[in-house]
């Protein structure tokens, strides 16, 4: 059984010294964006005016509402795609090149950025592709689904294989046993693998910057220009509701996962 | 019922299954045993379609199975680690295959409900697997391969994972319900004791091969070879250097315990290596050799040793006995007193002897 370990002074001093580390600078964030002063480091009293301020800069908002779209697609494509990755390489039969194949998947994992975007961009000018959303989606689907693919296969490695044979072994053919069976136990790593490819997607600035066209500027590239001429206060505002849809998508993410995982137990008997 | 010809499976160089022939009857309770690698798990794989063979052909009621994918067959497995679907309930379990037969639900809830009386899995419906013993999910396992009432039953490896007293009822009720069910049992095990407690026939495979199909008991006092003999129980061996023929039995010189006395073999004995066998329940033990008249007549085959081993097993003891003539000879002679004064001990001079009907000559 475990032991609560109890706390040493120095564990509690470590423990602090990490947190504050890590989410200090984020609460400062959070707090100068209620700031009613226009100086970002001259502290002038509470105030919501900057929130009022940022729901009226048409382009600010434009820029949300685009990183948001290509977020959700770009994750959806992606993990459509990494999760068919996954499932070829650790299911299918084995094919030649297939070392190959899973190294060429996650090549994006360790490429630079830098790299990453200007072959895209340099693609993109040569097919004369018009630039904007769905090029930003497209390689941003090409970065995160490899994330995906990585998730979703280490699932499916610690996966029994003899629960799809069972499965085919009771009445189903190989499709219908991956639906009733694989299916249901590698959804909560597909939904991380969602999640991941959402907000490795929403923070990009580098692939975005590149692939990007005029009048369709992501929220990273517009907040960055913006800190360039100088950091509004207004910057704190739509940085704390980022962060805000961050924390709420994650909390969502980890109750359904607990959910799941502990659906048994409310049913049973007690 | 079920008909094996000639089946063969190579994994790339390596052949595991080659050429294995083989007839099961319709209510049969069939062991497939031998060690881990002999091929006997592929057999069952081959037979539940999870592997296609390379050359023969599988007949299930005179029509060939090989090539049909595992959901076309009338033929259920029951895995050796269950493989429960971890995300469904025990109900849920083992209703899967009769939902995927297309049963109205009706029938479902009757066929389940029967199924978990047939377990004893009453008040566990609602449980995830990870909720149950070892023990539960076994007979979960065994309900959900049942459930679909198949023509043929393949179990593999069903009570590694119990502890020994729980392998031993499980034992006992899995041929129960055999009985009951009037099914046809295959099960594939490394255990010899599983094997000869349950089935009615043994297939004992070596490196592919079925090296002998027999009844337990024939099984296990006629071993058809020296392998086998070795691999199903205890036994003591010695090689034989020459042999005599002596009305109906054979004078055998072995080099490790002098000339023995066996009864003539069914088939004559060839050149090459041969052996006698004994088993060592077999084996008498005493101070100074049979006593009786009778006992003298037939007790032909008498060694005298010494004590040098002595393992006490509870219900039986097993002594070495260091024969003069340079042989060990094991006897396990049974504990039925409680107190035995008679008990021998180390060193002590002891005479062995058994009939020329408990010796088996082996070939090979």
């Amino acid at each position: 059984m475990r032991k609560a370990s109890r706390l040493t002074r120095f564990n509690v001093a470590s423990l602090a010294l990490g947190l504050a580390f890590l989410y200090l600078p984020i609460l400062i964030l959070v707090l100068y964006s209620f700031n009613a002063s226009r100086l970002v480091t001259v502290w002038g009293g509470w105030s919501l005016r900057w929130y009022r301020e940022l729901f009226n800069d048409r382009a600010m908002i434009e820029a949300a509402w685009m990183s948001l779209r290509v977020a959700v697609a770009s994750a959806t494509i992606a993990t459509l795609l990494g999760t068919l990755a996954a499932v070829a390489l650790s299911r299918g039969e084995r094919f030649r090149g297939r070392t190959l194949f899973s190294g060429m998947l996650y090549a994006p994992l360790v490429m630079p950025e830098v790299i990453t975007g200007l072959s895209l961009l340099l693609l993109f000018v040569a097919l004369n592709a018009e630039r904007g959303f769905w090029t930003v989606t497209m390689a941003h689907t090409t970065l995160t689904m490899c994330f995906v693919a990585v998730v979703v296969q280490s699932r499916l490695g610690s996966l029994d294989r003899s629960l799809e044979e069972a499965a085919m072994d009771l009445g189903c053919n190989p499709v219908r046993a991956f639906v009733a069976v694989t299916l249901p136990l590698i959804a909560p790593a597909i939904v991380a693998g969602w999640m991941l490819a959402f907000t490795l997607s929403l923070d990009d600035l580098v692939i975005a910057s590149f692939t990007t066209g005029p009048g369709s500027a992501t929220l990273p590239i517009r907040i960055y220009s913006e800190v360039r001429l100088g950091v509004k206060p207004e910057i704190n505002a739509i940085c704390t509701l980022v962060i805000a849809l961050i924390a709420v998508v994650i909390v969502i993410a980890s109750l359904a996962s607990k959910l799941s995982s502990s659906q048994g137990e409310s049913a049973a008997p007690l | 019922m079920l008909r094996i010809e000639g089946v063969a499976k190579s994994f790339g160089t390596f052949r595991a299954v080659d050429g294995v022939s083989l007839d099961i009857k319709a209510g049969e309770f069939f062991a497939l045993l031998g060690p881990s690698g002999c091929g006997k798990t592929t057999l069952l794989r081959m037979l539940a379609g999870f592997e296609a063979p390379d050359e023969g052909r599988i007949l299930l009621g005179g029509k060939d199975i090989a090539q049909a994918l595992p959901h076309e067959r009338p033929i259920n497995m029951m895995f050796q680690n269950y493989a429960l679907f971890p995300h469904l309930s025990v109900r849920d379990n083992i209703a899967f295959g009769l939902k995927r037969a297309g049963m109205a639900r009706a029938e479902i809830a009757t066929r389940v409900a029967e199924m978990i009386a047939l377990v004893k899995l009453d008040g566990l419906e609602k449980r995830k697997p990870d909720q149950l013993s070892g023990g539960q999910r076994q007979r979960v396992a065994l309900a959900r391969a049942l459930a679909r009432r198949p023509q043929l039953l393949l179990l593999d490896e069903p009570l590694a994972a119990l502890d020994k007293k729980l392998r031993e009822s499980t034992q006992g009720e899995l041929m129960e319900l055999q009985r009951r069910l009037g099914m046809t049992f295959i099960i594939v095990t490394h255990d010899q004791e599983e094997a000869m407690t349950m089935a009615s026939r043994i297939g004992v495979m070596k490196s592919g091969k079925l090296a002998q199909v027999a009844p337990p008991r024939e099984l296990y006092e006629a071993p058809r070879s020296r392998w086998i003999a070795e691999f199903v129980g205890d036994i003591n061996l010695f090689d034989g250097e020459s042999k005599l023929r002596d009305g109906h039995r054979l004078v055998i010189g072995t080099r490790d315990a002098g000339a023995l006395v066996v009864a003539e073999p069914r088939e004559p004995v060839g050149a090459g290596r041969f052996a006698v066998a004994i088993r060592p329940e077999k084996v008498k033990l005493s101070r100074r050799g049979p006593v009786s008249e009778a006992g003298r007549e037939t007790a032909i085959n008498r060694l005298d040793g010494v004590i040098a081993d002595i393992c006490y097993l509870g219900g039986t003891t097993t002594y070495k006995v260091k024969l003069d003539t340079g042989g060990v000879l094991q006897a396990s002679v049974a504990n039925s007193a409680r107190i035995d004064v008679d008990a021998y001990s180390l060193n002590q001079h002891v005479v062995a002897w058994f009939t020329p009907d408990d010796c088996v000559v082996l070939q090979s």
